[in-house]
């Protein structure tokens, strides 16, 4: 009987809990008032590189650049040795083959956005197409938009069927399911698109696509890692956690992993379920790793651009 | 109980209607801060000391920078050199002009602070007068040097070939303990004239008219961060200023042999240029020189594939 109740109540995802805004961003201040001493401190830092999806996005990639970003994913920065790679390499549909050739026998992950990234604005079926041809080139990880626009009609049954459309063409490939919660607009919506994505089938739930400001902010992640929480209890099923965008300095990563740790604990903390979406922060978490081995304060020009 | 508040200041009149209070105004005291990238924080550190003058009164709380300040500051110095440097050198020099007109405009609060911090009224200011000159005169060598500076080269190859100065990048500047006014704009002026940015540590026992200076700059033109102004000790903060792997030159103005060696052997991190002024006496003509940009100036060499360039149809 139990189970039949928690069904009827997902179901209607009108009825997905309010956020309690001032509550909710005086949480996430909260997790940038903690202490990280020295050896945390590094560990955390090496960790968050382990962590990172190493992204170009832009129309004027090249296969050049993604060749280049994959040899960076695979050697950080190689006058410290034994560094972690990062966890992906995420690149367009049409660079897939590419990376995943670069990044042969690393155990570098090849993502892909699909579904119209970034708009989301096309028809099912060439979304669909578009992830089978991800995934056909090779991609482990395909991060999709939802469709912003159906959402704000109030449309959750398309939104809903769409992400399990798509989670069925990603076939093995994990599916990442993009909120864009800049477009959202309210913590109550941004927490009703994250109930409707992992009912749906998401893998992990991730914040924004890095085109629209405010990307990834620790309250907006802080709400969904609390609707991964409340899934987990309600169904045992873990979903992974993808804040992107605007997060390019090792100390808010940092408090990112604390607020990580203390809402859903010891369990999320490894890259099979916690993801950074960026492209600078690497270069800043590798400048402080190098500053907590050697004591000196690093500048940018002594590390590699991309 | 002696302390106790005089009855006659807080008596009320017979009729309960006329209030009498203790004449005295109670002063509204100036919290001193330090500036960093265009604002007015506070030491992250939470950290204060009072400087004391000669008669033992005590000037202020003054911020005692850590060496995170110092980091935050060269990471805003950094974000603001590249488009300091690329603004047009007359441009440069009519904000250092305007520096030095805000400066007069508040003349008599810097003689007022530098009294206070034991100067007579006649010294301050000769001081105060001197670092407005200062100013304009770096105003005016900033479209100057340039040209003063860049050579031609004669060369074996068809190469038209060049040397020009450019800006260093970030400097990091231990300003001079006395003249604790003029010092400041005499070290700070020829490094932003010449389009690098900077953060200064300020006189430790006489901080007063590096934080109203940095007011000064804050309602020039000169854009957040060109300039960052700290308060606090040498003695902590100085092996931070020439460690730091994203400063490119450091400036010294005292004369302390194991300070100047220990600048010397960690300037070496990443071969950052030490500049020590120790034995320059700022009052005198040697105070102003447009050698001092040069200081903290690389010189650029092109070698541009060419032809012919003189008339008679030979090279230079």
């Amino acid at each position: 009987m139990a189970v039949a109740r928690s069904k009827t109540i997902v179901s209607d995802f009108s009825l997905s809990p309010h956020i309690d805004q001032v509550g909710v961003e005086e949480r996430a201040s909260r997790f940038t008032k903690r202490s990280i001493k020295k050896e945390s401190k590094l560990n955390g830092l090496l960790l968050t590189l382990n962590m990172i999806d190493l992204t170009t996005l832009e129309g004027k990639d090249t296969d050049g650049k993604v060749k280049q970003l994959c040899y960076k994913a695979m050697h950080p920065y190689d006058a410290i040795q034994g560094l972690p790679t990062v966890a992906a390499v995420c690149v367009y549909p049409s660079m897939v083959k590419v990376a995943k050739k670069a990044l042969d026998g690393s155990g570098i992950k090849v993502a892909s956005v699909a579904t119209a990234f970034p708009s989301g604005q096309a028809p099912r079926d060439v979304k669909i197409r578009d992830t089978k041809y991800a995934v056909a080139n090779g991609a482990d990880e395909v991060d999709m938009v939802i469709s912003r626009g159906k959402f704000h009609a109030g449309e959750y049954n398309f939104v809903f069927d769409e992400i399990a459309s798509i989670k069925e063409a990603c076939g093995e490939a994990r599916l990442k399911v993009i909120l864009e919660t800049g477009e959202l607009g309210t913590y109550d919506k941004v927490r009703r698109a994250s109930d409707i994505a992992m009912h749906a089938g998401a893998d992990f739930i991730k914040t924004s696509t890095g085109k629209i400001q405010p990307a990834a902010t620790m309250p907006v992640t802080l709400v969904m890692l609390e609707a991964i929480r409340e899934f987990y209890y309600k169904t045992g099923k873990m979903i992974g956690m993808k804040p992107a965008g605007g997060i390019s300095k090792s100390k808010l990563a940092l408090h990112y992993l604390v607020m990580l740790k203390e809402t859903l604990g010891e369990d999320w903390m490894n890259n099979h379920w916690f993801r950074f979406g960026a492209s600078s922060l690497a270069n800043d978490v590798l400048m402080q790793i190098v500053k907590e081995k050697t004591g000196l304060y690093q500048a940018a020009n002594y590390f590699s651009v991309d | 109980m002696e302390k106790s508040i005089k009855k006659s200041s807080l008596s009320v009149s017979p009729n309960g209607l006329e209030k009498k209070t203790s004449s005295k105004r109670l002063e509204v005291l100036k919290t001193y801060k330090i500036y960093i990238g265009g604002q007015f924080p506070r030491t992250e550190s939470g950290r204060f000391y009072t400087p004391v003058n000669a008669t033992g009164k005590k000037l202020a709380n003054v911020c005692l920078s850590s060496r995170k300040d110092f980091r935050d500051a060269v990471v805003a110095a950094r974000s603001a050199f590249g488009k300091w440097a690329d603004r047009a050198a007359f441009n440069r020099g009519q904000i250092l002009y305007r520096m030095a007109e805000m400066l007069e405009g508040r003349k008599a609060q810097f003689i007022d602070e530098l009294m206070q911090q034991d100067a007579t009224k006649a010294k301050a200011e000769k001081e105060v007068n001197l670092a407005i000159d200062r100013l304009i005169y770096y105003a005016g060598w900033c479209d100057k040097y340039q040209q003063l500076f860049s050579t031609v080269n004669p060369v074996a190859t068809s190469h038209f070939n060049f040397s020009v100065p450019e800006p260093m990048g970030v400097v990091s500047i231990i300003a001079p303990q006395s003249d604790s006014l003029l010092g400041l704009v005499s070290v700070i002026a020829p490094v932003i004239a010449g389009g690098n940015t900077c953060v200064v540590l300020a006189s430790e026992t006489k901080p007063l008219c590096s934080v109203t200076f940095a007011e000064v700059l804050n309602s020039s033109d000169l854009p957040g961060a060109v300039v960052n102004i700290l308060t606090g000790k040498p003695s902590e903060l100085l092996p931070w200023f020439v460690d730091h792997m994203d400063v490119n030159a450091t400036i010294y103005c005292e004369n302390d042999s194991t300070n100047r060696k220990m600048l010397q052997e960690k300037s070496a991190s990443n071969l950052k240029r030490i500049v020590f002024y120790d034995t320059i006496n700022w009052y005198s003509e040697k105070g102003e020189s447009p050698y001092h940009i040069m200081d903290t100036q690389e010189i650029k060499t092109t070698w541009h594939p060419i032809e012919n360039i003189a008339g008679s149809g030979g090279g230079y």
